[in-house]
């Protein structure tokens, strides 16, 4: 077990060896991580003023989000994502419009609107499998998309990422055994931030720690300051490397902190105390990297109100837009569900249909006749 | 019927190079029941190989596989085992097609012989079928013929959804029938008429078609009535017009599964037939089924439907 890496401290300065990383992508980082504090925000307002059910707050996490994102060949790699990991998604330039369209369910939202919030799925610009609400299941999943690139002999790695709560799950157990025995191309990433739902890692594991538990599998284990983004990129490019050298699986602990609730319906205040927010604060990803970069001569005051200005306008404009649009059709209720629809399924669809065109319940608020 | 299943194993892998056989066993064994011997010699370990003894990750890895162009046949050894998998096979591999408006889909099948008759016991017997029938975005599949299990496991790997391919291991070794070499599929919503007649019908699959067609032999001989037997082979989609127009052209119907009754796939068939055919009802719908027990080992025989039970309720219906 190594101890646990960091490259900029919680000053932000440098006590490490950065990674060699272009300026333009490190902006592209950080910009992510403050687009993700502009969804949170945005989302957060749209949630209390009722207009979308449900969100998952991001703020502290971010950078174990972008650091793992910016170690990936998109146009190659597959992610099964957890549902704490927006950063990610505007690394990879997931489109922040479809982002809305899955917050609102939407008629464009590529779930159609059958499921909550934040469970989002993309084949483009990336492979984003399917967010699943009960956790761990895309763990093993991982696993069979990582053997079936190395069945075909492709260089593809999956990435699957998941919360410290998760690695109690079945799904856990089996991906990393799995992995393990076939010596597959996955990089397994445990964000620890610290607290599943009210639940703290004491009740969760009598490990010393999480990335331990690699060692049980014949996988190597790796902790990183997962508020430390440069050192989130190293560990997982590392990661990423071996996977695609044939080299077999890594369990990546991030060591993070969730700053907010669980979701928009926790009330974190009742279980976690004000003086370890506190301490985290101190820690918070964003002030790092933005000091560092700063010190690096690659942002200024300026630039970094130019930026906040334009990623809150972006959510803005995005969230007016997915509200603007019209529900999903009634019938999508019953499409999707196999292949071809069974005929029993087209009758109850039918049915379903004119029973609300009869009693004139078909329209929906917006005025949309939604069949 | 085992043997069936192998050769339709081997024939859709020569076939087709994403199919992949994987499971507890499988491998140079061939599995406990020998349904996957030989398939490691013929086409390596990269394309039939044992697993981890890991339902949940059986299943999970193939749900991974098949999302990403592979097609698995993933094996549970015994239907009884599969509970661990049942997230994975009812939160995952089900509902994938949807919740990703059909972004991602899994076309899988789970092979997994299930049924008593081998004197296993409360783990080697169950009858789990309604479990996954219940399920929006499965298929389930039970063959009970040698020609239907290959037919019907070639249409199933072949088919774009998730399929539960349900093997009654009571007949794996009992019968014999020629089937045919190389490709031919069965299709996943049609009946198969086993008897024909008129006087009553009788609704089964897997283990009880030949149970049932028994039973209605022995009518014929005591009572020269001729009962229609029907092999339901794919209990979703269920082929819902010819179980109503064998009902409404017999009047007298009996369901049987050894399954347990009480929300047993038999109510769903008796809810069908009330809703819309109960005007050519002559006679209240039986049932005959496992009971509404776990399932005994000693006593097996008389926890499963025979003949006698089945001749029984055909006479029921008759007299009514």
């Amino acid at each position: 077990m190594s101890d646990t890496l960091q490259i900029i401290d919680e000053s932000g300065k440098k006590v490490g060896k950065a990674p060699r990383l272009k300026r333009e992508t490190l902006l592209r980082m950080y910009r992510a991580i403050v687009s993700t504090r502009s969804f949170d925000d945005r989302c957060m307002k749209l949630q209390r003023t009722g207009r979308i059910g449900f969100s998952i707050p991001n703020k502290g996490v971010e950078a174990t989000s972008v650091g793992a994102a910016a170690a990936l060949d998109a146009a190659q790699d597959w992610i099964a994502p957890h549902y704490r990991d927006f950063a990610m998604m505007f690394y990879l330039g997931i489109d922040v419009n479809g982002m809305f369209d899955n917050m609102f369910g939407n008629a464009d939202d590529n779930a159609v609107g059958r499921q909550m919030p934040v469970h989002f799925s993309f084949r483009d610009p990336v492979n984003w499998l399917s967010i699943s609400s009960p956790l761990g299941t895309q763990i093993p999943q991982a696993v069979g998309v990582a053997m079936a690139m190395k069945q075909r002999g492709e260089k593809g790695i999956a990435l699957t990422t998941f919360g410290d709560g998760s690695t109690s799950t079945l799904g856990f157990h089996s991906g990393l055994n799995f992995a393990g025995v076939f010596g597959s191309p996955v990089v397994f990433l445990c964000q620890n931030n610290q607290w599943a739902i009210s639940c703290p890692s004491e009740e969760q594991t009598a490990s010393e720690s999480y990335a331990i538990k690699g060692e049980a599998y014949g996988i190597p284990g790796i902790k990183v300051d997962g508020n430390d983004v440069l050192a989130v990129y190293r560990v997982v490019s590392e990661a990423v490397k071996r996977a695609r050298a044939g080299e077999g699986p890594t369990l990546i602990e991030a060591v993070t902190f969730r700053m907010g609730g669980h979701s928009t319906s926790d009330d974190p205040s009742r279980y976690v105390e004000q003086s370890e927010f506190d301490a985290w604060e101190k820690r918070d990803p964003l002030f790092r990297f933005e000091t560092w970069l700063k010190s690096e001569g690659h942002l200024d005051d300026e630039k970094i109100a130019a930026i906040r200005a334009e990623t809150d306008a972006e959510m803005m404009a995005a969230a007016k837009a997915a509200e603007a649009k019209p529900r999903p059709k009634l019938g999508t209720i019953f499409s999707d569900v196999w292949e071809q629809m069974p005929p029993h399924l087209d009758a109850q669809m039918n049915a379903c249909i004119s029973h609300f065109a009869e009693r004139d319940e078909a329209v929906d608020e917006k005025g949309e006749f939604p069949l | 019927m085992v043997q069936a299943v192998n050769d339709g194993l081997r024939t859709i892998m020569k076939e087709d190079e994403s199919v992949l056989v994987m499971g507890e066993d499988v491998g140079p064994k061939g599995g406990v029941f020998l349904a996957t011997e030989n398939l490691t010699k013929e086409f390596g370990k990269e394309r039939c190989f044992d697993t981890p003894l890991s339902e949940d990750g059986i299943i999970g890895v193939g749900v991974g596989l098949a999302m990403n162009g592979m097609k698995p046949v993933c094996e549970i050894q015994f239907q009884d085992f599969i509970y661990p998998a049942f997230d994975q096979i009812v939160s995952e591999a089900a509902k994938m097609r949807y919740r990703s408006g059909g972004q991602y889909t899994v076309p899988m099948t789970i092979r997994t012989p299930y049924g008593g008759g081998i004197r296993g016991g409360l783990y080697h017997s169950q009858s789990g079928e309604a479990y996954f029938a219940h399920t929006a975005g499965l298929k389930v599949v039970i063959p009970s013929t040698p020609y239907d299990a290959k037919g019907l496991l070639i249409s199933s790997i072949m088919d774009p959804d998730p399929v539960m391919f349900f093997e009654p291991k009571a007949l794996y070794r009992a019968g014999r029938e020629e089937v045919p070499e190389g490709m031919y599929t069965v299709d996943l919503s049609k009946v198969r008429e086993v008897t024909q007649g008129g006087d009553a019908v009788v609704f089964c699959y897997g283990a009880m078609v030949p149970v049932c067609t028994e039973a209605a032999r022995r009518i014929k001989e005591s009572r020269n009535k001729d009962i229609r037997v029907i092999d339901l082979r794919t209990l979703m989609p269920l082929d819902e017009e010819a179980v109503l127009q064998a009902a409404r052209d017999c009047g007298r119907v009996v369901m049987v599964h050894e399954a347990p009754r009480f929300c047993g796939y038999g109510s769903e068939i008796s809810a069908l037939i009330a809703e819309n055919a109960i005007e050519y009802m002559e006679a209240p719908i039986k049932r005959v089924t496992g009971f509404d027990t776990p399932f005994p080992n000693t006593l097996e025989n008389y926890y499963l439907p025979d003949a006698r039970r089945v001749f029984d309720a055909i006479e029921e219906v008759l007299d009514f």
